[in-house]
């Protein structure tokens, strides 16, 4: 009998690997969901290789805790992922997507940046290959949140109703970085996208210790299904 | 007595002429992703390093890599990957460049440096060599390219992105 579910020994690396794993394979898979959908055609390929981007660094990262990335990825149940709750959020609307990129982006370039330096050489090794990434996530994300805030009234409308709900959010991903420094880059991109800056007040926080959205079980229901229903299958 | 420099050599070249399978013009050799090859007895271990983190061609790659060494008649190979130090575009051979721009992609600038990802300059159109050009989008076709426009000769084309 072939496994279906997996045990992990969370030792305080392997949690924190698997935080930044999980924010990046989740907010990856949902990125992955606009393929086919997306507004335009240059949009499609750049929304893809967002995805394809994350969903490379979540296994690089799995690899990385020494058990097996694709029992990390379909073997574990909601309660096991350690993603901040706002990479698992729906998609919403294009400027829900975009908005939500640019605020996790921001966040993950900055602790990639960081990590290039970490005495941890496996996460150095990522963070040299991610930061460069992350990037052009955010280069790309903040471009269209400005289009869209300073664009027409009604994706002006749509923007700031993206940004307001996501806003509470955005502390769980800013823990382990500096908030203030993170601002420093959000805010001028939201002043030229004409948008206004929600204050900082109470946050969403739970993924990290495993309390989720309903949204998260969706997600892993459609993501797990094939390893989950024919254990041990192979291409 | 075999002579293993010998032995070590034909391995040697018969993986690097393994061929990436999205830019079938480029070797693994041209790419500057083959890091090591090694003989421990009757086993060849092949050490390469990944372009992007979710290059889908590595996979490939690494099968290439045990295929061709089958063909050459080393049966039993092994490929491992290593993340450090980082590969950049920098490692591209001189040769894979010019390959790369006779086959219509323009090649990534070079000594790319954080910045130089954002590349306040154009790469040339590699089809007219016309300097004038623009981004259309910096996603392309595969996550290693950008997709530009000549304005001189007004055709598309990839570019490799700075990494």
């Amino acid at each position: 009998m072939t496994t279906t579910s997996i045990a992990i020994d969370e030792t305080p690396r392997i949690r924190s690997l698997l935080a930044l794993a999980d924010d990046a394979l989740i907010l990856g898979h949902r990125t992955s969901e606009w393929t086919g959908h997306a507004p335009t055609l240059e949009e499609e390929l750049a929304l893809a290789n967002i995805a394809l981007d994350m969903i490379g660094q979540a296994r690089t990262l799995y690899q990385a805790t020494g058990y097996p990335e694709d029992d990390l990825a379909y073997l574990r149940d909601p309660h096991q992922f350690r993603n901040a709750l706002i990479a698992e959020l729906p998609n919403g609307d294009f400027a829900f997507t975009i908005a939500r990129l640019f605020l996790v982006a921001v966040a993950s370039d900055q602790f990639w940046c960081a990590a290039m330096a970490s005495d941890d050489s496996d996460l150095a090794a990522i963070a040299a290959k991610a930061e460069k990434e992350t990037a052009y996530h955010v280069r790309h994300a903040a471009e269209w949140l400005i289009r869209l805030g300073d664009g027409t009234d009604e994706s002006h409308r749509r923007a700031q109703a993206a940004v307001d709900p996501l806003w509470p959010y955005t502390g769980e991903v800013t823990a382990g970085i500096d908030r203030t420094a993170w601002l420093r880059t959000v805010e001028p991109v939201l002043a030229r996208a004409t948008l206004s800056r929600p204050t900082d007040g109470w946050m969403q926080s739970g993924g990290r210790e495993g309390r989720h959205t309903e949204h998260l079980g969706h997600l892993l229901a459609e993501m797990q299904i094939l390893p989950r229903t024919y254990p041990g299958a192979v291409w | 007595m075999v002579d293993q420099t010998a032995l070590l050599a034909r391995a040697r070249a018969a993986v690097a002429a393994v061929e990436d399978p999205e830019i079938p013009v480029l070797t693994i050799d041209d790419l500057g992703i083959l890091r090591d090859i090694n003989l421990d007895g009757d086993m060849v271990e092949v050490t390469i390093t990944p372009t992007y983190s979710g290059c889908p061609a590595m996979a490939v790659i690494a099968w290439e890599i045990e295929a061709a060494l089958t063909r050459a008649g080393f049966p039993k190979s092994r490929v491992r990957s290593v993340l450090s130090p980082a590969w950049t575009t920098d490692w591209l051979s001189a040769d894979g460049r010019r390959k790369l721009q006779e086959y219509g992609i323009a090649p990534p600038e070079q000594a790319a440096g954080r910045r130089g990802l954002f590349g306040e300059s154009r790469p040339a159109c590699p089809r007219c060599g016309a300097k004038a050009t623009e981004l259309i989008s910096a996603f392309g076709s595969t996550a290693c390219k950008a997709l530009h426009r000549c304005l001189i000769c007004r055709e598309p084309f990839d570019a490799f992105k700075c990494h």
